[in-house]
């Protein structure tokens, strides 16, 4: 994965407010990368346009050796449908449907063979295979991580993005959810990109970028 | 196929969910009203043709000087319809040395097809209806020629060579309005005494008529069949034709029916496009979160549209299904109201109903499903996210062809959709300016008001288009109520009034120039008012300009028939109040100049005849010359005496001529009416009350559907008021569960809320009885030629009822809303 010379400006009623500024950098594949840095530093924005989210003010993103900017919203969707897991600080589960239902969407999305027993397996793996008929709204806070911990990793993806994981979580739980990502994420050999601005969480990655007003810190 | 399975997977559980119950409760109640409004509309206005087929005894009548072949009534039997025969002419009834000229009317079984007979047993008794004919030898007679005969039931009379017992009196019979050979008092008797009188020898003036009921497609089918093989002289009419007065009735009772049905129509529309609303916003998250897994914008948008689809389907079924039901429990009510049962109604309301759900949801539904596509995946991370509104083209132009496609295919009729659609769009364009003007204004006042207002307002002025369009929604909801009901009985009453106060109730015809000064002292000697006399001068049409009648080409088949018969014309030194002019110079009084003559606007369309043209007639063998100088509107059903052809004084006044009246006489100075028929006998004096009763009763029932079919539009408006107020529910139980936990009393929050409903409810109000007012007011003048004047109680009612019901729908709402425990809403957010 590659940033080059990433900026993404808003319109805001004081004028250009310029959220990234100019942000470079090469990630490996295969290992895990924390993105920190305080409030407003731009980090949810940097992780969008990785992610193909968001399209950038100029710059460019390489995505598992795809240029994003040559894609269209509907391309980056399909890249993103065969090579990228999300996890969210909010979950995002869809309440209407079951746990099982949940991990099997992007499975169904990117039309992949017997979508039910895989996502049976991987709500197993993550320890849920009781609770896969359960509905969001009858499960806590950590069930509702490793569900979409579940999803993310069901698809088996080559970038395995994660904003704020653990924000939502007390810190027991937080700590278990860390563990069965950076597990997973070892199995699978995915690369791992993580927001987040909990130092502990960051030291356990093998790299850090950390970002202040919207610029790379010289030596992250 | 992937998205369609997952948009018919997921359909179950966002149904489970709430998300699409809405929808499908505003559709199915939507749909059931319509069909249920279609269905009544349908067997009303089925009732209301059986009414007009009272006028020929028969939903199809082939009438003739020569006889007509009887073969056709064999064929007519064996394809199921019901036949009878009659043949009218005029005779001389003697009793003793005294006589009188009669209408005879020879008929045989089955007469009347349709509507009723009623024979009273003696003079001055208590009708009742007849089923069947006279008996042979027996003879019915009209209480005008027993009066002049000086007899009473059970005497004998002379009709040619035979002699008949009077059996019954004559009170009614169907086919006995001005235009039929029935004008004189009449004698019923059997077909088959008809031959020993005698009477039907050479040169007597005898219309034949053949009559045929049946089913809508038998007498479609038997009148398409007839009509090329009928004889010059012969004539056919279905119910369509069946007398100016009644067709004009019935234009109008349709229209009533129409302008119903369509209001709920509109708010279908809107509580469609609410809750399409509302459905869209609360898939924008999965909307997102199924873009950011991979998910193409196809996908999501067929995905949702299958969920439309089918939710249009199973709504569409249920709601004409209830609305199937709804009418029949509805008809079991009215049935005892109106005269024999309803008619079975045609299929065309359940697929009317249908229709409007697909169409309905392609027009209100489709813009904002199509807007989930480009919900930006951002949304995931940054929640305010949202996508682009969809283009002003797209929004209102897929609804404004909806809703002209759905109106028209209601009403058919080209004027009443433009009046409403413009009248729909103009109020619903004022209202959204004057509602965010409504807005700003709020929202700079609210610093001057206490803290439950200031939530209230700040709440109005926050949500600005929202805050608009609900006043719009409520506002067209209302305005169609106030239509409805006030509207609706101001110009019903109008109408009732002018047919009441100014209808003349008997005609008098056949007047010497001489006779005028007796018969207006008799009237005037009996209390009556005295009547004007209006000259008859009978002739025949022989050309249009240098063309020959004969030869000319006419646009339709009944201006070559009112060209080629016998036409009554008139002159007048001013025009009738009754009718209007809409093209040309009325002549000035006292003109003496060439002859000039004023046709009415429809005859001379049908004709082809224009100003300039100029009209060769021949009056007893003498060619009068005139040119058509004007075009007038003639109101038809106002039952004053009124003309095709009115010619200036000067160029009438010397020919030979009768005289006519039109008179309204009470009850109770009828006896005024025998002392005229005595001392004036070749007077005669025709009743037209029966065909007055048959408009009221037109009218009645019309109201009557009308007045029905407001309960379903009462129960869509006000879905469609619980629908604005559930849409912004979500947002409303997060901010109270907010305001709550800083501490605010429960009390303030249920009256902040309350104050913006009231405030939004007043808005709403006022601009409804505007929009009613102009509605009416147009609806008044344009359709129904009344005058129309402002009701004030339309305002007061009007915002009444905006501040209670937007008021208390609100605050119901604000009960679930502030009776959620904050830490519920604020953990599910």
């Amino acid at each position: 994965m590659r940033a080059e010379n990433l900026t993404k400006q808003v319109n805001s009623p004081e004028g250009a407010l310029t959220i990234l500024d100019n942000v470079s950098f090469d990630i490996d594949g295969g290992g895990s990368v924390a993105i920190c840095g305080p409030s407003g530093a731009g980090k949810s924005t940097l992780l969008a346009l990785l992610a193909g989210l968001d399209e950038a003010s100029s710059g460019s993103v390489w995505l598992d050796g795809t240029e994003l900017g040559s894609l269209d919203e509907d391309g980056r969707a399909a890249l993103r449908a065969r090579r990228v897991g999300f996890v969210f600080q909010s979950f995002h589960l869809i309440p209407a449907l079951t746990a099982l239902e949940n991990v099997m969407l992007p499975l169904e999305l990117d039309g992949a063979n017997d979508p039910r027993q895989r996502a049976r397996d991987t709500l197993a793996a993550v320890g849920l295979a009781e609770r896969t008929r359960h509905y969001p709204n009858q499960l806590s806070g950590g069930e509702k991580q490793r569900v979409a911990i579940a999803r993310a990793f069901a698809g088996k993806p080559a970038v395995l993005f994660a904003d704020e994981p653990t924000g939502n979580l007390d810190s027991a739980t937080g700590e278990k959810i860390i563990d069965l990502l950076f597990d997973l994420n070892r199995e699978q050999q995915a690369t791992l990109v993580l927001v987040t601005h909990d130092e502990q969480l960051a030291s356990r990655c093998d790299r850090r970028i950390d970002l202040a007003a919207g610029r790379l810190v010289p030596d992250s | 196929m992937r998205a369609i399975r997952f948009g018919m997977r997921s359909l179950a559980r966002d149904f489970r969910a709430g998300e699409l119950a809405v929808l499908g409760a505003a559709l199915i109640i939507a749909v059931a009203s319509v069909t249920a409004i279609g269905f009544l509309t349908d067997r009303i206005g089925q009732a209301v043709a059986l009414q007009a087929a009272e006028v020929l005894a028969a939903d199809l009548r082939v009438s003739s000087p020569r006889p007509l072949d009887p073969a056709r009534m064999e064929t007519a039997r064996k394809r199921g319809l019901q036949t009878a025969r009659t043949l009218s002419f005029p005779s001389v009834v003697f009793s003793g040395d005294d006589s009188v000229l009669t209408a005879i009317n020879a008929v045989s079984e089955g007469y009347p097809l349709r509507g009723q007979v009623r024979i009273a047993p003696a003079l001055l008794s208590e009708p009742a209806i007849i089923d069947g004919v006279p008996a042979r030898g027996d003879v019915w007679l009209d209480t005008a020629v027993l009066a002049r005969l000086g007899i009473d039931t059970g005497a004998q009379v002379e009709v040619g060579a035979s002699t008949f017992t009077v059996a019954a009196v004559l009170t009614y019979r169907p086919d006995q309005t001005p235009g039929f050979t029935g004008l004189a008092p009449a004698l019923i008797m059997n077909i088959d005494d008809i031959e020993a009188t005698g009477l039907l020898g050479q040169g007597s003036r005898v219309s034949h008529a053949q009559l045929f009921a049946g089913s809508r497609e038998q007498i479609r089918a038997l009148a398409a069949d007839i009509a090329p093989e009928l004889p010059a002289s012969a004539r056919l009419r279905d119910r369509g034709d069946a007398g100016r007065e009644l067709n004009d009735a019935i234009s109008r009772a349709g229209r009533f029916l129409a302008l119903a049905s369509l209001v709920s129509l509109l708010l279908a529309a809107v509580a469609i496009a609410m809750s399409a609303r509302r459905y869209a916003e609360r898939r924008l998250d999965t909307a997102a979160l199924m873009k950011s897994l991979g998910a193409p914008q196809r996908f999501v948008v067929i995905s949702s549209l299958t969920q439309i689809v089918v939710i249009g389907i199973v709504a569409g079924l249920l709601g004409a299904f209830v609305g199937f039901g709804a009418e029949r429990a509805l008809s079991v009510v009215l049935s005892g109201l109106l005269r024999g049962d309803l008619p079975v109604p045609s299929a065309r309301p359940l697929a009317l109903g249908f229709g409007t759900a697909l169409i309905l949801l392609a027009g209100f539904a489709l813009p904002s499903v199509l807007r989930l596509s480009t919900t930006p995946p951002l949304r995931v991370l940054r929640r305010d996210l949202s996508p682009p509104p969809p283009g002003a083209f797209l929004t209102y132009g897929a609804a404004l062809a909806a809703l002209v496609l759905l109106i028209y295919w209601s009403v058919r009729d080209v004027t009443l959709l433009v009046i409403i659609v413009g009248g729909t769009a103009v109020t619903g364009l004022v209202l959204f300016l004057v509602g965010r003007l409504l807005i700003t204004l709020l929202s700079r006042g609210r610093s001057r008001v206490g803290v439950a207002w200031r939530y209230g307002l700040a709440n109005i002025a926050r949500r600005g288009s929202d805050s608009a369009i609900q006043v719009v929604a409520f506002g067209l909801g209302l305005m169609v109520l106030l239509i409805l009901t006030l509207v609706r009985n101001d110009l019903l009453a109008g109408w009732r009034a002018t047919l009441d106060t100014e209808a003349p109730n008997h005609f008098l015809i056949n007047i010497q120039p001489d006779e005028r000064a007796g018969v207006r002292d008799i009237l005037v000697s009996n209390g009556l008012p005295a009547p004007e006399f209006v000259p008859l001068v009978r002739a025949r049409m022989t050309r249009v300009d240098a063309d020959a009648v004969g030869d000319r080409r006419f646009r339709s088949e009944r201006g070559r028939r009112l060209a080629g018969r016998g036409a009554n014309l008139t002159y007048a030194e001013q025009m009738s109040a009754s009718n209007q002019l809409v093209a040309g110079v009325w002549w000035p009084a006292g003109y003496e100049g060439e002859p000039q003559v004023s046709v009415e606007t429809e005859a001379a369309r049908d004709m082809g005849v224009d100003i300039g043209n100029v009209l060769t007639f021949d009056i007893a063998g003498v060619q009068l010359t005139a040119t058509v100088t004007s075009l007038r509107e003639v109101e038809w059903d106002s039952f004053q005496p009124n003309f095709f052809m009115v010619f200036s004084p000067n160029s009438l006044r010397d020919y030979p001529k009768t005289f006519i009246a039109s008179l309204k006489v009470p009850d109770d100075q009828r006896g005024a009416l025998l002392k005229l028929v005595r001392t004036h006998p070749s007077v005669s004096v025709i009743d037209i009350e029966a065909v007055l009763d048959q408009v009221r009763q037109i009218i009645d029932k019309a109201a009557l559907a009308v007045q029905s079919v407001f309960v379903f539009t009462l129960a869509a408006g006000l879905v469609v008021l619980f629908a604005a107020v559930q849409s912004t529910l979500d947002e409303r139980r997060y901010e109270s569960a907010l305001l709550r936990t800083f501490g605010a009393r429960r009390r303030t929050i249920f009256a902040g809320l309350a104050a913006e409903f009231i405030a939004l409810g007043l808005a709403a109000g006022i601009f409804a009885a505007l929009g009613a007012s102009v509605v009416g007011g147009l609806a008044a003048t344009q359709l129904f030629n009344l005058d129309y004047q402002l009701d004030p109680t339309l305002w007061l009612l009007g915002t009444l009822t905006g501040v209670v019901v937007v008021g208390l729908s609100g605050v119901l709402a604000a009960h679930g809303v502030v009776n959620t425990p904050p830490v519920r809403t604020l953990r599910a957010g």
